[in-house]
């Protein structure tokens, strides 16, 4: 049977190159930490994807975690212990990320995971950090409407990036037509609702408003860009909010630039767009386009010049970038080290109660703080692209925003609260006093 | 050329101010108004850029058209701002005088969206009586967007003395733009607007007199609404046009991406899983020879990808020969084992692209010639579409004529119909069997070159097409080159004629379905090959 063992010869070479790196990485780690025994660690786990089609995203958070740990125990651990990373790779496969926690809780004994990208990649893990009761820092903008005991949000919710970056095209640019566009699947749909939500409370009209969906990896935007031009030249100004995910980004950019769609005339917001993104396209025909983050790597604070350095540093790449989702792994890292200190123990329950409250600095010169809900407060930047493919912050919010667990411009949300603290619920309603729990 | 452009106007205005130096600068409005960029205020700024461009000073060009290009340096502190010349030498903002350096601590001052169009109708008024041609066009196109008031008189005067025709269109247009806007304009003017505007016939002479507000005359009101009338039936004419090139031109992707498979698939018989990958290997190449020539010669950049395309057919070539040999040749006839070999090889070169090259996408440039779009009649047509078209075409003929003309061509035909005569024969059909698959695996390569234009290159790049190509080969008709041709073409433009009135995803999975009915009625395909040919 030569194919069977061809076949087999591919399956484990592949398996064999991700465990050669993978011991390749603890090697390197353990070489930093000192070669300390199992015993006198503590295990962080990190769960996001090296191979497949989200590692282009989700390789950068692994560094980040492997960047931070490195960092800690520089400065001495925790509790008097070193930290030890355990990372594996889900291979952007939503049920191989619940496979993977399980082996993470059950067999490498991690006292916290830091992972996940895709909602749908949460949603599948959740089930186990609730049964196993592990933590969970989750990095990514979201689409929110979730408020889990396990799981702490450190990316925007739609109250923290979408909403005010509509505000800012409403007044600023006087935008009164408006594209909203987006891949098909659930963070880009629950966006756009609750974005149609929040247009119609201020005045807009259905007939300015156009939704699209396309689908995963799109790849000929001619028509949708087409589309989008004749939408925009009714007379009133157009803007375009872009939900856009991953792949599609690159192609959607690069056929506006060469229709001549100038972010004078319409511009597009985007929110899942940052500098790794920009740094597969030539960004000049795209000046003046925007997207709305919580931060920038051209922020000029001296926490994130430091940041930035020790990354680079740390990488030994000169040129590689930072972007968003890190600052949401700097700060839940920071956070979940200042519970753990607080309680003197990495016991799931005792740090999930010692959360809430505690704060930890941004990168961009704020202090974010855990909510209850097990959200955080984040700063809201609305930067416009350069020719460098840096952004040049255009707007902020005056202070921080309090992430939103629950929506309030949807009907089904609007009555929801995420409470850890008092009512020791995830999805209390105000109206009836009462909890939904799980069943919802 | 843009930068060329405003470089000479830049010096051909500095040297005119030069001359009228004599002069001696009091500080006044203007001096004020030039302080106001060192504030690094948005509306600072926009206040500025009003000063400034009606100022009259024969500053107000420099300045203005260095702030668009970002070379009108503020110091903060000081509140100096300085013009940095194209060529390198700075003067000061205020007073115009030469200056040696420009502090370090002075920088370029910033512009938001808003401001960017305050500049481009400033610029508009200024650059209206320009030597130059193209920036009189496109002054007079700026102020037909802006059509503020008191550009009128600068369009009028600049009418009056224009020669070029299509100039003097340009400045009609504007002229009747400020005039439908204009509250004191007679109604006879506004008329006359109306039908200019209406001449036009495109998307924003729509925009235009959609925007006209409703205190307008009550003739006026009704031109307009016929012209919208007009304008929009004519335009849903070209629409029909843009779909139609819109196929074409995804069509012409789609043949790109199917033609190396239907060689592999459709004259071979197997099932290449690492096809797409075969197309993503091509990409890559494309990027490597561009990092070359960025690095060592950066004046070849617009012949890259002409470098790149026999690179990247000799590089997946090679790669496919090492493939037949090393794997697919042992899976001759098991058609099941072939596909999860080839799928497992697609995953392996994936991950050795992603540990190579990392996981993030890939910057390759577009060359000159293949960046931008021109407009004809009332469709835009991007030059990179275009030529991936022609490209396509010229791959397809290309390769029709070595199947059809050359001794390997003939080898190749006689092996996939009848492989033991073919032996019988003498031919040695082993070394036939891997050019052949070296051949598909070489145009895939080449495929890549031309995607790389317009997607991602990432290591995910082949797999997003490597359904589609299936599609087309099966659908077009297995064997069968012109039927590769045809059947993407047809799902190309069917694809493109659904999307508007379907939207992108249920389109897609419209034409899944209509596929999957067809084949249902016609097994083999469009063009079934017929006779001996058949299952030999």
């Amino acid at each position: 049977m030569p194919t069977k063992s061809i076949h087999d010869i591919a399956a484990s070479f592949s398996r064999r190159g991700v465990l050669a790196a993978t011991a390749g990485l603890m090697l390197g780690l353990a070489s930093i930490s000192g070669a300390k025994a199992a015993d006198d660690t503590i295990k962080v786990g990190v769960l996001h994807s090296l191979s497949g089609t989200m590692a282009i995203s989700e390789t950068t958070l692994k560094d980040t975690i492997l960047f931070l740990i490195d960092e800690q125990n520089k400065k001495g651990g925790v509790l008097g212990k070193k930290l030890e990373a355990v990372v594996v790779d889900p291979a952007s496969n939503w049920p191989l990320f619940a496979e993977k926690a399980r082996e993470l809780i059950t067999k490498d004994k991690v006292s916290v995971v830091f992972g996940c990208w895709t909602s749908v990649s949460r949603k599948s893990v959740l089930p186990v950090f609730k049964e196993l009761n592990n933590i969970l820092f989750y990095p990514v903008q979201y689409e929110g409407e979730e408020s889990e005991r396990n799981v702490f949000y450190t990316g925007a919710a739609p109250n923290q990036q979408a909403i005010p970056a509509v505000d800012y095209l409403m007044k600023d640019e006087k935008v009164k037509r408006w594209v909203l566009a987006g891949t098909d699947y659930v963070y880009p749909r629950t966006t756009n609702k609750i974005l149609e939500a929040y247009l119609k409370s201020k005045g807009v009209a259905q007939e300015d408003i156009m939704i699209n969906y396309t689908p995963f990896g799109h790849s000929d935007w001619q028509t949708i860009v087409a589309d989008i031009k004749k939408f925009g030249s009714a007379g009133k100004k157009t803007a375009v909010v872009s939900t856009i995910n991953g792949d599609a980004n690159v192609p959607f950019y690069k056929e506006l630039g060469n229709q001549g769609i100038k972010a004078k005339d319409i511009p597009v917001v985007a929110f899942s767009v940052g500098e790794e993104e920009l740094a597969g396209i030539d960004t000049k025909p795209l000046v003046g386009h925007l997207a709305a983050w919580n931060y920038f790597e051209s922020i000029k604070t001296p926490a994130n010049e430091k940041f930035i350095k020790d990354w680079q540093a740390y990488t030994k790449n000169p040129k590689r970038t930072t972007n968003d989702p890190m600052e949401a792994h700097v700060i839940g890292f920071n956070m979940w080290i200042k519970a753990v200190e607080k309680v003197k123990s990495t016991d799931p329950d005792k740090v999930i109660d010692a959360l809430p409250g505690i704060e930890a600095a941004n990168l961009t010169g704020g202090t974010s703080k855990m909510l209850p809900n097990h959200h955080i407060t984040k700063p809201v930047f609305i930067g416009e692209i350069k020719g460098n493919g840096q952004f040049d912050v255009v707007w902020k919010t005056p202070g921080l925003v309090a992430g939103d667990a629950w929506s309030k411009e949807l009907d089904g949300s609007k009555d929801l609260i995420g409470d850890w603290v008092g009512k020791k619920c995830g999805n209390f309603n105000t109206k009836t006093n009462k909890c939904l729990g799980s069943g919802s | 050329m843009p930068t060329n452009l405003s470089a000479r106007l830049c010096t051909f205005v500095l040297s005119l101010f030069l001359l009228a130096f004599a002069l001696p600068a009091f500080a006044g409005p203007f001096e004020d108004a030039v302080a106001k960029f060192a504030n690094d205020d948005y509306s600072d700024t926009d206040e500025a850029i009003g000063v400034v461009a009606s100022s009259g000073n024969a500053l107000a060009f420099p300045i203005i058209s260095a702030l668009q290009d970002g070379r009108l340096m503020a110091d903060l502190d000081s509140k100096k701002v300085y013009v940095t010349g194209t060529d390198g030498k700075s003067i000061d903002a205020a007073t115009g005088q030469p200056v040696a350096s420009v502090p370090d601590s002075a920088s370029a001052v910033r512009l938001n969206n808003r401001l960017r169009r305050s500049v481009d109708a400033a610029l508009g008024s200024l650059t209206l009586q320009s030597p130059d041609l193209g920036a009189r066009l496109q002054a007079a196109q700026s102020v037909f967007k802006s059509h503020e008031e008191t550009a009128l008189e600068p369009v009028e005067s600049a009418l009056a003395k224009e020669t070029n025709r299509s100039v003097k269109t340009a400045l009609g247009d504007a002229r009747a733009a400020i005039l439908l806007f204009k509250s004191d304009a007679t109604e006879v003017q506004k008329l006359e607007a109306v039908a200019t505007i209406k001449a036009r016939g495109d998307q924003e002479a729509l925009a235009l007199l959609s925007d006209i507000g409703s205190d307008q005359p009550a003739s006026v009101a009704k031109a307009a609404t016929s012209a919208i009338g007009s304008i929009q039936s004519s335009l849903a004419v070209w629409s029909m046009v843009q779909n139609a090139w819109y196929g074409l031109s995804l069509g012409s992707v789609l043949l790109l991406a199917a033609i190396g498979l239907a060689i592999t698939f459709g004259v071979m018989g197997v099932i290449n899983m690492a096809h797409g990958e075969m197309v993503m290997i091509g990409a890559y190449t494309t990027f490597v020879v561009q990092e070359v020539i960025r690095t060592r010669y950066p004046a070849l950049f617009d012949y890259s990808l002409l470098i790149a395309v026999p690179l990247a057919f000799l590089v997946a070539g090679a790669i496919g020969v090492l493939i037949e040999r090393s794997i697919i040749r042992f899976l001759y006839g098991r058609p099941l084992e072939t596909l999860l070999a080839t799928w497992g090889l697609s995953l392996v070169l994936q991950q050795a692209v992603r540990t190579m090259f990392g996981p993030t996408n890939r910057e390759v440039g577009n060359p000159s010639w293949m960046s931008g779009a021109f407009d004809l009649g009332q469709i835009t047509i991007t030059y990179n579409r275009l030529w991936i078209l022609v490209f396509t075409l010229a791959v397809f003929m290309i390769l029709l004529a070595m199947l059809r003309y050359t001794a390997l061509g003939l080898e190749m035909r006689a092996v996939t119909q009848n492989r033991r005569m073919a032996a019988s024969m003498g031919i040695a059909t082993s070394r036939v069997d891997a050019l052949t698959f070296g051949l598909g695996s070489g145009i895939a390569g080449i495929a890549g070159v031309a995607l790389s234009q317009i997607d991602n290159v990432s290591p995910n790049l082949g797999q997003s097409y490597i359904i589609d190509s299936f599609m087309v080969v099966v659908f077009g008709g297995v064997g069968n080159l012109w039927g590769t041709l045809v059947g993407a073409f047809t799902l190309g433009i069917a694809n493109k004629f659904l999307e508007p009135v379907a939207g992108a995803v249920l389109g897609k999975i419209a034409i899944l379905v209509l596929i999957i009915l067809f084949i249902q009625k016609r097994p083999r395909g469009l063009f079934a090959l017929k006779g001996r040919a058949v299952e030999a």
